[in-house]
């Protein structure tokens, strides 16, 4: 909620009351679409390998009715601290964006975590070549400027002047209780980087075995 | 030594090295095997040719490409012949990985 208050969202989980129990936090913008199917055969195999996982959808995010322009990481973050005590989560898994989310005293794994300012940049670059393509021409700095001031709409996106004064000024570093993940442990190509979205039944058996293994040893 | 060799040293990565760095990206980008991509060559088209491959997909190719060349792109350098085939986007590398 806009007042920092949080309310209700979907969720897609696999809930057996077991010990073992993730919160999923799926990236943002654009890659949450690329990540979606993947996002599911993750979790079939972690529901197959007797752990309980939760993906709850973000406010403005998917299938959520709260307006995207009123986000924050800020808000985002509360969120997620909430989902993780309202399933009671052992565990977190992000995702690239999502990692940028995660609260701090939980633990978990971070996989190929993003940076905030590549990302606004990738999508001020998307917003200029599409501009480019329809015969206007846009520059990055007068993008910025409104952006910082009014907010600006980002490859669909509508980001709050709050969300783009936090892309532009934070630096990401994984919290000590997290294990990263990068993608050469993963195998594959990036699914982030695929023109048109993909799965890898490969790529999820790794991501789920190197769960599963660290949370037996854990 | 020859004195070519020297010279290629000297300039960081060779023309080589750039090349398979960008077939890499493009393999990632388009999700395409080693031979199909191997078999592009500098009048490949890429942005305006292969629909998949829209305005945020190129996006992500460029940041791509700053990341794995440690090289920095301008918003100028941007343009519709360097994005155009696979030549010009393998010149522009070059061009920017000699000036880095």
């Amino acid at each position: 909620m806009p007042d920092g208050s949080t309310g209700e969202e979907m969720v897609i989980g696999f809930d057996a009351s077991r010990n073992r129990r993730l919160l999923i936090v799926a990236p943002l913008f654009d890659e949450a679409n690329k990540f979606r199917h993947q996002l599911s055969e993750i979790m079939r195999r972690l529901h197959a390998q007797g752990i309980d996982c939760f993906l709850p959808d973000l406010p403005g995010c998917n299938e959520s009715m709260a307006p995207f322009a009123d986000q924050s990481l800020a808000h985002w973050r509360a969120c997620v601290t909430a989902a993780a005590a309202n399933f009671s989560a052992t565990d977190i898994f992000a995702i690239r964006s999502g990692c940028w989310l995660v609260p701090e005293d939980e633990s978990g794994w971070l996989y190929a975590p993003a940076k905030p300012q590549q990302v606004l940049r990738s999508m001020i670059r998307a917003r200029m070549l599409s501009a480019k393509e329809a015969g206007r021409e846009e520059t990055a700095d007068r993008l910025m400027e409104t952006a910082r001031a009014d907010g600006i709409e980002l490859a669909g996106w509508p980001l709050g002047p709050q969300l783009v004064a936090e892309l532009e000024g934070e630096q990401f570093d994984a919290p000590d209780e997290y294990i990263v993940i990068e993608q050469g442990e993963v195998g594959g190509k990036p699914l982030w980087l695929r023109a048109e979205n993909d799965s890898d039944p490969g790529q999820a058996d790794s991501i789920v075995s190197l769960i599963a293994s660290g949370e037996e040893s854990a | 030594m020859t004195a070519e060799t020297a010279q290629a040293e000297a300039t960081g990565p060779s023309r080589s090295d750039i090349d398979q760095t960008l077939r890499a990206i493009l393999r990632d980008v388009l999700g395409l095997n080693l031979a199909q991509v191997d078999g592009f060559d500098a009048d490949t088209g890429l942005f305006g040719h292969l629909p998949e491959l829209d305005s945020m997909a190129v996006a992500g190719l460029l940041t791509e490409m700053e990341d794995r060349l440690d090289i920095v792109i301008e918003d100028e350098d941007v343009d519709g012949e360097m994005l155009e085939n696979y030549g010009g986007l393998l010149t522009f590398a070059e061009a920017k990985v000699v000036e880095s």
